[in-house]
């Protein structure tokens, strides 16, 4: 048996311990980023990229194909930013209200009394969850908006019209040959707009349905044997409860949506990213480009998060 | 002590049948038209499917989806390595079989391996025709698949044989082939090299996917363990990086790595895009890989590790002994969760001009030759990746059944 000293080495002190493990994990990360930061000085300087922002007011001398902010190609980069985080804007707020809807709907399917709808819901669920968005959004996109009919040809329905230019609302004209409308939405914005609908709200099916899973059976037996009728049992009994779960759920569902709608690029959509890409391409500013973009998904993810943060406070059970 | 089933009455198939689909009258009418629409889907799917549809296009440019631009003389490195890992899985799977969980009888061929052979069987008889590729090809994917099968019944018929010594070396032989193909697909130790630009279409896909999964993983519990440590500066660390990566769209990161990384490293230092875009994905899952993680961790009553160490246990130890293999095996489904999205997220690098499947899909759409024949393409491409997601999740719930502790069919310790 070898003799061991009764005073712990220094190395091995509990008050020491902490604060070496957090020194050799500073210096470890101090040198990495220092080394990293330098490297970047230097190369910008050698490359005259050193930040600035003055190329933010030059004019952008490219087109965007869709914009509600009108814009043109004399009009500055950061109003072709502005357009294309506006467009970003448009499809996600547009996407979460169609999400919501078709996934409350699917995630209500599966608990129907019909047992081809239940297996149904089901089906959608497995089928959409394990296929790439972006393999969808192109599906979407080249497959079915891309092989619409024009002119004569395209979908008419009272009010509405789907054809390869658009999809037109309010009273749409066939004026020689090409439709016009109050209000029009392009191909690229339908075909992003579905992929993401139809992927997300695969997911927030698989949020509701485990909310009101969560609700007990005897929840929907009391109420029953009180004499309410089913729907009436759903909105003032199951759904209250089920919404505690949801609402947190939802919350990652809606950010993660936010994020997806950067593959617009996909189906030509211009969004944020697409129009950041055309803007390094042509000035070189990788730097600020990136700050901008990361910066502006953040404060999109952040607001979403804050919204559903209330949201949740109001479902949550409030006790006294 | 086993507790008896409910008695459970019933019901013939029939009656059954018509009490799901026509219980009231509503959902009989739901019925009745969710079935007259699956009916018409059906039929005109058949119909595009065998009479508009031209499958040619794939045929014509199978080796492109499979290789991408892999030279034609060094392709023997990549069915060498294919038969290797026909192999390795067959034994693997044999062993398997031959020690079952304690709960599980043991049997040479259960009803369903038999099924998944006979399923490999058909596949490689009628893949090869149906792509209508040359006869040596058809033979060599024929001879793989019963290579296959063969050293799935060696090792179930001879793996109880191995002494025990040996049998705790066999997982190691994946790590092994694992290093083994990286030297064959990229070259090096005598063989030519084939730079990464030149590698595309599924065994991109495959590589990136697998690169991304092994490593992001410890990276991953590496960051839970630091979002949940007492070292304030370990703990805000891990929490600054793991927000930082999940509030950025991956597309933007991956933009980032192509065009930024070149910034950040000395001149030529920086690594070819493909691993420039295989280090963004792995970096990008490890964060979300950190949070499935945590979700195990939390799972894991704090007196575990009190107990580890009052036993005298130091915290390294305690955390890899007591409380990661609890963690791991709560974090177990959110974590194959994660890998699922990772091998879908691979079809991004389609975006920054990588040619993975869907980029190499993307290029063969643009030749004239091949113009609108989109939906035959992405069909095929979207069975593919359902069919490997379905199957990791499949895997994973089994697994979880096999690692779970109150389940029949867990090994006993």
């Amino acid at each position: 048996m070898t003799s061991r000293s009764e005073v712990t080495p220094w190395w091995r002190n509990r008050r020491y311990l902490p604060w070496l493990v957090q020194g050799a994990v500073a210096l470890v990360i101090g040198v990495v980023v220092a080394f990293l930061l330098t490297n970047l000085l230097l190369n910008l300087t050698a490359r005259g990229l050193l930040l600035s922002w003055s190329w933010l007011g030059q004019p952008a001398g490219f087109d965007l194909a869709e914009t509600i902010l009108p814009f043109d190609a004399s009009l500055p980069y950061w109003r072709a930013m502005l357009a294309g985080l506006v467009n970003t804007l448009r499809v996600v707020i547009a996407g979460l209200v169609g999400a919501t809807v078709l996934g409350t709907l699917i995630g209500t399917a599966s608990f129907s009394s019909n047992g081809l709808l239940r297996r149904l819901a089901r089906v959608y669920v497995e089928v959409i969850r394990n296929i790439p968005l972006l393999l969808q959004l192109i599906f979407w996109y080249f497959v079915v908006f891309l092989a619409l009919p024009n002119g004569r040809d395209a979908l008419q329905l009272p009010g509405l019209v789907l054809a390869k230019s658009g999809l037109f609302l309010g009273s749409p004209e066939l004026v020689d040959g090409v439709w016009q409308a109050p209000l029009r939405f392009t191909v690229e914005f339908g075909a992003l707009l579905t992929g993401l609908v139809v992927y997300t709200a695969a997911f927030i099916a698989e949020v509701v349905r485990g909310g009101i899973a969560s609700v007990p059976k005897g929840q929907w037996e009391a109420a029953t044997s009180l004499g309410f009728p089913p729907l009436l049992t759903l909105r003032r009994i199951v759904l209250p409860q089920a919404l505690r779960v949801i609402v947190p759920g939802l919350n990652s569902q809606y950010i993660s949506l936010a994020k997806n709608s950067s593959l617009a690029v996909a189906c030509g959509f211009t969004d944020l990213y697409s129009v950041s890409e055309t803007t390094l391409n042509q000035t070189g500013r990788a730097i600020e480009v990136m700050l901008i973009l990361l910066g502006s998904y953040l404060v999109i993810d952040l607001v979403i998060s804050a919204l559903m943060n209330g949201l949740n406070g109001l479902v949550q059970l409030r006790e006294r | 002590m086993a507790t008896t089933p409910p008695l459970v009455v019933r019901a013939s198939p029939l009656r059954r049948l018509q009490k799901e689909l026509f219980g009231s009258r509503l959902d009989g009418l739901i019925s009745i038209a969710l079935l007259a629409a699956l009916l018409a889907a059906g039929l005109g799917f058949f119909r595009w499917a065998l009479f508009q549809a031209q499958w040619a296009v794939l045929s014509a440019n199978s080796t492109l989806f499979a290789v991408g631009r892999y030279p034609v003389e060094q392709q023997w490195r990549l069915w060498l390595l294919t038969t290797l890992l026909a192999l390795a899985t067959g034994f693997s799977w044999g062993l398997l079989r031959a020690f079952p969980g304690s709960g599980a009888v043991r049997a040479l061929w259960p009803r369903n391996d038999r099924w998944a052979a006979a399923i490999l069987a058909v596949l490689a008889l009628w893949r090869p025709m149906a792509l209508q590729l040359t006869l040596a090809i058809q033979v060599r994917w024929w001879g793989i698949a019963g290579l296959l099968l063969l050293a799935r019944w060696a090792a179930g018929r001879y793996g109880p044989a191995i002494p025990q010594a040996c049998r705790r070396l066999i997982p190691l032989l994946w790590p092994l082939l694992y290093l083994v193909g990286m030297v064959l697909i990229s070259g090096g130790l005598g063989l030519v090299q084939v730079p990464p630009s030149e590698w595309g279409g599924l065994l991109l896909t495959v590589l990136m996917a697998t690169f991304a999964i092994l490593l992001c993983f410890p990276l991953g519990v590496l960051l839970a363990l630091g979002r949940r440590s007492e070292l304030p500066l370990l703990r805000w660390g891990s929490v600054i990086y793991i927000e930082f990566i999940r509030g950025a769209p991956l597309i933007t990161l991956l933009f980032l790595g192509q065009n930024i990384l070149g910034f950040l490293l000395p001149g030529g230092l920086a690594p070819d895009r493909v691993w420039r875009a295989a280090w963004v994905l792995t970096f990008f899952a490890a964060a979300y890989v950190a949070e499935a993680v945590r979700s195990g961790l939390v799972a894991v009553p704090a007196g575990q590790l009190e107990a580890a160490r009052s036993l005298g246990l130091p915290v390294p130890l305690a955390l890899v002994h007591v409380v990661l293999p609890q963690a791991l095996r709560v974090a177990l489904p959110a974590t194959v969760g994660q890998f699922i999205t990772l091998l879908q997220d691979t079809t991004l690098l389609s975006l920054i001009g990588l040619l993975d499947l869907l980029g190499t899909a993307r290029t063969v759409m643009a030749n004239p030759m091949f113009l609108g024949k989109n939906a035959e393409v992405y069909l095929v491409l979207a069975i593919l990746f359902w069919s490997c997601c379905a199957a990791l999740g499949l895997g994973s719930r089994a697994l979880e059944t096999r690692l779970n502790p109150h389940s029949p069919s867990a090994p006993q310790a």
